[in-house]
């Protein structure tokens, strides 16, 4: 059984769709003890830093992230969920879990593409990930040129370069997969990113970290 | 680096597919699921529906179609389209819609933009915008003003303060739709698009008037689009959603190629 950690922020059911469509059993749940029984756990997540972790404190979730973490099952961060696994995130200036070493940055102001055209924040729509040596088991049989389904305004930055395993460019190349021993974390929202997507998250469903 | 989205919009009434002529003389064309699916899988960015239902006791519809969507297609999607409070947001999203549009009662109530974005993140909440070309005035200095209630109802109001407005209100996104060349097949409105799309933050969907490849080339390059809105050239067949990526990767416009 896969966990989806039910914290109140966004819309969980699409996940629970992609799951449903690869055939694997899911809980939503904000339920400790379920939790802990999980097989695998995912930690998605849409909406703003500070009041995911207001109410992940409410819940008793942080706790239970981080023993979930420790307990080395395989553990899955999507877009807001990756951003705070970090120590801190400049949005809302808030402390968060804590799980990988680093922050989560705002896009600067003024980046340009090549053209010399502004670009927008949020980052919205799809962009691929450049995967380092080595890449990710997540990644496996997925087109080098595929690309992912991305809306945020903040991205993830760990101090160690080695969590690092893939890489977005807009303006800057900024960090979109990251990976340490059982967990791994993504930017985008692999359950929107069509066919690519999909693969990934079954890849998860199927990690043996 | 980011591709230009290429969405395919579906308009629906009561359940079924249309496409309208400058908003006159509708055709039902087919199952929205079916269409949506097959545009999917063809390469689709995103997909956008518009409930055209008249009467609002008949939206049930709508939210069980989304429901059925969001079953079988693993993109975004949003839905617009008589939708006038935070409650009727929520339905939408719940059904499993990744965006809501809001247009006339956006204009009728600014307030709804900043209470859907407090409540689902401004990502959430795009703003629909109806545009027409008029002498400019002192009322209307860009010379665009913004009709609401399907083209029928024009507003005194400049399109482009109302885009800025909508922005700081909190929207997330601005599907914009020139009434001029919607339905014409002639080539998107640039000068309008490339008006609005450099004076907001925030994404532009152009819409109306995709006829031909060129036609979205000209937009996400001269008109400044982040995204273009068809319906027409792909309902009937004229062109498949990969043909146009093609041409748009010849023009070096990037795009999704592998899906």
């Amino acid at each position: 059984m896969i966990a989806i950690i039910d914290y109140r922020a966004g819309n969980l059911a699409s996940v629970a769709r992609a799951l449903d469509y690869l055939r694997q059993p899911w809980v939503i749940t904000k339920d400790a003890e379920v939790l802990s029984r999980a097989e695998r756990i995912i930690f998605p997540g849409v909406g703003a830093a500070g009041e995911a972790m207001a109410n992940l404190r409410n819940l008793g979730l942080d706790r239970v992230i981080r023993d979930a973490y420790a307990s080395g099952r395989p553990f899955l961060g999507l877009c807001l969920g990756t951003q705070i696994i970090l120590d801190y995130s400049e949005e809302d200036d808030t402390p968060c879990l804590g799980i990988i070493p680093g922050s989560t940055r705002r896009f600067p102001r003024g980046l340009q593409d090549r053209d010399g055209h502004i670009l927008k924040v949020p980052h919205m729509g799809w962009n691929r990930i450049t995967v380092g040596e080595g890449s990710h088991p997540i990644m496996a049989g997925i087109e080098r040129e595929s690309e992912f389904y991305f809306v945020h305004s903040f991205y993830p930055d760990p101090t160690d370069p080695d969590v690092v395993k893939g890489r977005t460019d807009y303006g800057i190349s900024f960090p979109s997969l990251l990976g340490r021993g059982n967990l791994a974390a993504v930017q985008f929202h692999p359950e929107k990113s069509g066919r690519p997507g999909l693969r990934m998250l079954e890849n998860f469903c199927r990690w043996r970290p | 680096m980011l591709s230009k989205r290429i969405i395919p919009c579906l308009d629906v009434r009561e359940g079924t597919t249309t496409k309208g002529i400058k908003f006159k003389g509708n055709v039902d064309i087919g199952d929205p699921v079916k269409m949506a699916r097959n545009y999917y899988e063809q390469g689709a960015d995103e997909i956008v529906f518009y409930d055209i239902t008249a009467s609002s006791d008949r939206r049930g519809i709508m939210i069980e179609v989304v429901r059925r969507v969001a079953r079988e297609i693993f993109i975004p999607f949003s839905v617009g389209g008589g939708i006038r409070s935070v409650a009727e947001m929520r339905d939408v999203l719940l059904a499993g819609a990744e965006k809501v549009s809001v247009n006339s009662a956006a204009v009728r109530n600014p307030g709804v933009i900043s209470e859907g974005a407090r409540a689902f993140g401004s990502q959430c909440i795009v703003i629909g915008m109806d545009v027409k070309r008029v002498p400019a005035s002192p009322a209307i200095p860009s010379g665009y003003e913004v009709v609401i209630d399907g083209g029928r109802k024009p507003m005194a109001m400049d399109a482009l303060r109302w885009a800025q407005e909508a922005e700081k209100l909190g929207a997330g996104e601005i599907c914009l739709n020139s009434i001029d060349a919607d339905g014409t097949q002639d080539g998107y409105e640039l000068t309008l698009t490339r008006l609005i799309s450099t004076s907001v933050g925030i994404p532009v969907i152009a819409s109306g008037g995709a006829g031909r490849p060129e036609h979205l080339a000209d937009v996400l390059t001269r008109g400044c689009a982040d995204a273009a809105l068809i319906a027409s050239m792909v309902h009937y067949g004229t062109y498949t959603i990969r043909e146009i990526k093609t041409y748009l990767n010849q023009q070096n416009i990037k795009v999704r190629e592998v899906w």
